[in-house]
This record gives C-alpha cells, structure tokens and sequence, in this order.
C-alpha cells in the first residue's frame, strides 16, 4: 500500500511537470497550427542561463526569474523572426524550421556551455516528508513544482478567461480573419502566444532540473513524454494537456515501479496508439469542425 | 458616380474610384467605381463570380487593389492595414457569416466592442440582446450551438457594437430561411434610417436586395454594367434577365 502510495505521488509529480510541457505546446499549436519541436530545446537554453546565474552565487528566486523572462523573449523572438516569415508556405515548413531550431539550440548550448552533466541545484530539500513514522516519496522540492505548476495554470487560465487580452488571442487563433476585421492585431497575438509558451516551457525546464543534472539533451525525454500528452489531450485543449500529462506521469511511475523502468516508453506509446484508435481527435478536442 | 449628388460638401461615406483587383494574372475587379453616402444602403449585384466578394474584401484591406482608390469619408484608406479599419469606422460581416465558433455568444459579442472609443459594452451589449432576445438566451454558450439565422443575428449585432459609419454586409441572405431574410434586411433598413450608417450590400438575392436599397450597382466579370436607382434597376426587365436571374 505504502509502495502503491509512493509510486502514485512520484508519477503525480512527473505528472504536472508533463502537463506544463504539454500545455506549451497545445498554446501554440491552437494558435498557429504549428507542433513547435524546438520547445524543449528552448527550455534548456534558458534554464542554463539560470544556471549560469547559480554558479556565479544568484540565488534560486534570482535565476528563475530570469529564465522565466529569457524563455519568454525566446519565444516570442522565434515566431516573430524565424516561423512568420515561412508561415505562408507549404504547412510542413514551419515544423521543419522547428525541429531544425531543435538541433541548432541544442548545438549551440553544447558549445557556449560545455557538452556535459551539471549539477543543478534545487530550492528546496529533497528528502521525503514524513508521514507518521513514515517517509513517503513526496518532497518540499515536489511541493514546490506543483504550487508553480499550478499557480502558472491559474494565471494561464485567467488570462484566457477573464481578460480582454485573452479573448483576442482565443479570436485569434481560432479566427484570424474575423480577428483581424473586428480589429484584433493577430500577429501581435500569435508572437505574444508563442512568448507566452516559452515562459511556461522555461518554467518547466526549471523544474524538472531542480534536484538533478542538467545537459543539452536533458529536455529530450521530457519533450517526447510532453507530445504525447498533448496529442491524448486532444493539441487544443488546456484541460486535455493537463489529464494527458498526469495519465502518462502516473502510467510512467506504475509501469517502471511494477514492471520495470525499461517499459515505460512503451508503455506510453501503448496508451497513445489506444487513444488515438478509440478517440482519433484526442481526449477533449474543443475545435469545432470546419467546412471548408 | 452614382447617387444624387450630397448636398454641400460632405464626402460620401464611402467612394471606390476606379478599383482593380487582381489574384495572379485575373482581374477580378475591373475599374469599379461607386459610392455610398450617409444613411443610404448601396447593394453590389451579379452572377457568381462577378467580383463582388471581391470588392468588400479590397474595401476592407484583406485584398489589396493594384490600382485605384478606397475613400473613407474622404481619406485614403487603400494602404491601411485591415486591423485599422474598425477604429476607422468599418465594419465587415464576412460571407459565411463569420461567427468564432469556439467562443461563445457572449465573447463574440464582447469582441465586436473592442475597439469602441471609451463607452460602455455591456449597456450596447444589452442592445443587442433586446434586438436579437434568440441570443440572450444563449449568451454562455458556444457559438456553434446557433442555428444559420441565429449567428446572421450574431454578426451583424456584433458588427453594430463597433458603432460603425460603414457597413460591409457579404451574401448576408446565404442559407437562410426567406422569412429570416426579409427580418435582417428590415433591421438593416431600420437601423440605416435610424442612425445614418451606410451600407454595402453584396447579394446574389437581387430582389431581396433591391428592395431596401437606395441605389443598386450590377457587377458583371469585375465591371460595373449598371448603376442606378434600386427602383429603377428593379423594373428594367432586359437587365433582370441577363445579370440578376429575377
């Protein structure tokens, strides 16, 4: 029982940091029908910027937010300068210019900050609290990654829900030429989209690096885990990338705590083939069909 | 020039001098020209493919013109980006109704008073739902839940709370029933000599059309073949037959 505890808390962990990642991506593809690969490859750039500001003695609460900020400039950066101006091309190029943004991030860090493992330190302890005379596997570190998890999602939510700004980036993405007639300044909305990506990307960079060892490639299995959860989400829904990353958490802690951790890729691409077969649009696909 | 000339010097709301619109080597738009004063409702007629889709869209910028020029109350707006032309007084209900499906009643609404200067939406948004009670009812849902006649109502309050000068209808009768037809182009009318909006009206439902307008203009293969009195384009049988199909 404790064992089935421990597995559930440290895949609802793994979980949210999945649904962050997730929740980036559904961002942008809602907005710009584009799958952005370079996603991770963004998050680990920024998240050695904070590093950078560790080793030189900054504290935590000094490099997040500069990687918050960085991920944010980024992101915006990236749309803004290198996808708008092959946007109008065939659908496929803006991905390719993605996945090469990937391979060229993750180049560039390699030689600005050493291809090797590097300590990255995390704000809070790292030892299991402690439940009656038992230590479970849920740590302040843990707690910490869903306060921000969740506190960004609010924010996130509120923003679209509850804001003017919000309303014209949701017209905008899902009715850029309506948008642009009522006056929404739609290109300002997808840049801020994609900025807005990158922050929350940078966020989860963070936190998956606190406590552990970070290299140019340490995103990569985070961004594969990160797809599939948006895809059983649905790509367009918040909620959606939300469930995905919490199934795949705890289906990644079961599976490696029960079977064995060499299954748990497998595992998730079980879970994505039956999805997709059972429901093609994902989970909660919000978009409406089109006529065209 | 069409219309009866306004008296004094006030510019018509909108003029379009001689306007050429190309996709690739096609001209879809011909040297038109027409204008619409203050409180006047012009409608733009023809076939399929005459180039009236056309038209609306080079007026508000989401095509733009290889010659000629787009007044707006007497500025030229030709080169005006599309996102500058609700402050400027326009607004454009495209074919197809153009509802955002995924945001509900209420959203769509609230994105139609964007850009309004200062007042306040919510009161015109309560306009709205007194015209349109359908709509109220349904404010929190999703847009895509409304019938074809509901989301016209849509649009067309939704393009009312910018408080327009200009207003570009595009097939507004597509699809619908006759009955809700004739209830759009009455408020259209009503609101016209209420308020003194002007309107460019496109249809392919020529009779419909030339009975609330003022003037009529017959588009055929991107020219214009006629301009005239609604009344008078409507009893001139020769014309009828070759371009409006009544």
């Amino acid at each position: 029982m404790l064992q089935f505890l421990n597995f559930t808390l440290s895949g609802l962990t793994l979980g949210v940091v999945f649904a962050a990642f997730a929740l980036c991506l559904v961002l942008i593809f809602r907005a710009t029908r584009v799958l952005n690969f370079a996603q991770g490859a963004q998050a680990m750039f920024t998240t050695y910027l904070g590093l950078e500001i560790l080793q030189r003695g900054g504290s935590y609460w000094v490099a997040l937010p500069v990687a918050l900020v960085a991920g944010f400039l980024l992101g915006g950066f990236i749309e803004r300068v290198i996808v708008r101006p092959v946007e109008n091309g065939p659908e496929i190029n803006p991905v390719i210019v993605t996945l090469g943004l990937f391979v060229a991030l993750e180049a560039l860090a390699a030689i600005l900050f050493g291809n090797v493992l590097e300590a990255f330190p995390a704000p809070f302890s790292l030892t299991g609290l402690e439940l009656g005379d038992t230590t479970v596997s849920l740590t302040r570190n843990d707690l910490w990654k869903y306060a921000a998890v969740l506190v960004a999602m609010v924010a996130l939510l509120l923003l679209f829900s509850a804001t003017s700004l919000g309303l014209r980036m949701r017209a905008a993405a899902f009715g850029q030429e309506v948008a642009r007639l009522l006056g929404v300044r739609v290109g300002r909305m997808l840049t801020l989209g994609w900025a807005l990506a990158g922050l929350f990307g940078s966020l989860a960079g963070v936190l998956i690096a606190g406590g552990g060892v970070i290299s140019p490639t340490y995103m990569d299995g985070v961004v594969v885990f990160g797809f599939v959860a948006a895809v059983l989400g649905g790509l367009d829904s918040f909620v959606g990338a939300l469930v995905g990353g919490v199934v795949l958490g705890l289906t990644s802690a079961y599976v490696s705590g029960y079977l064995g951790s060499e299954l748990v890729t497998m595992a998730a691409l079980l879970i994505l083939v039956a999805v997709l077969l059972l429901k093609p649009g994902g989970l909660f696909s919000s978009s409406v069909a089109r006529k065209v | 020039m069409t219309g009866p000339a306004p008296a004094g010097s006030e510019p018509p709301v909108l003029e379009v001098r001689d306007l050429v619109t190309a996709y690739g080597p096609v001209l879809a738009l011909d040297g038109v020209s027409l204008s619409v004063p203050a409180g006047r409702i012009t409608a733009v007629l023809g076939a399929n493919g005459a180039g009236k889709t056309t038209l609306l869209r080079t007026v508000s910028g989401l095509v733009r013109p290889k010659a000629g020029s787009i007044l707006l109350a007497g500025d030229d707006i030709g080169r005006a980006p599309v996102e500058e032309m609700v402050r400027r007084g326009m607004a454009h209900v495209p074919e197809g109704r153009g509802v955002i499906a995924e945001l509900t009643i209420e959203e769509n609404l609230r994105l139609g008073g964007l850009f309004r200067r200062g007042d306040d939406t919510a009161a015109e948004i309560e306009h709205v739902y007194e015209m349109f009670p359908a709509l109220r009812q349904r404010a929190k849902r999703s847009a895509h839940t409304l019938s074809g006649g509901e989301r016209q109502m849509l649009v067309v309050g939704r393009a009312l709370l910018a408080k327009p000068r200009l207003l570009l209808l595009d097939e507004p009768s597509l699809g619908l029933a006759p009955l809700v037809v004739v209830q759009i182009f009455e408020l259209v009318r009503r609101l016209v000599d209420e308020t003194g909006l002007a309107v460019l009206l496109v249809e392919q439902n020529a009779k419909s059309a030339l009975s609330i307008a003022d003037t009529g203009v017959v588009l055929n293969l991107g020219r214009v073949v006629a301009t005239d009195d609604a009344a008078t384009l409507a009893s001139d049988e020769g014309l009828r037959h070759a371009y409006l199909g009544f």
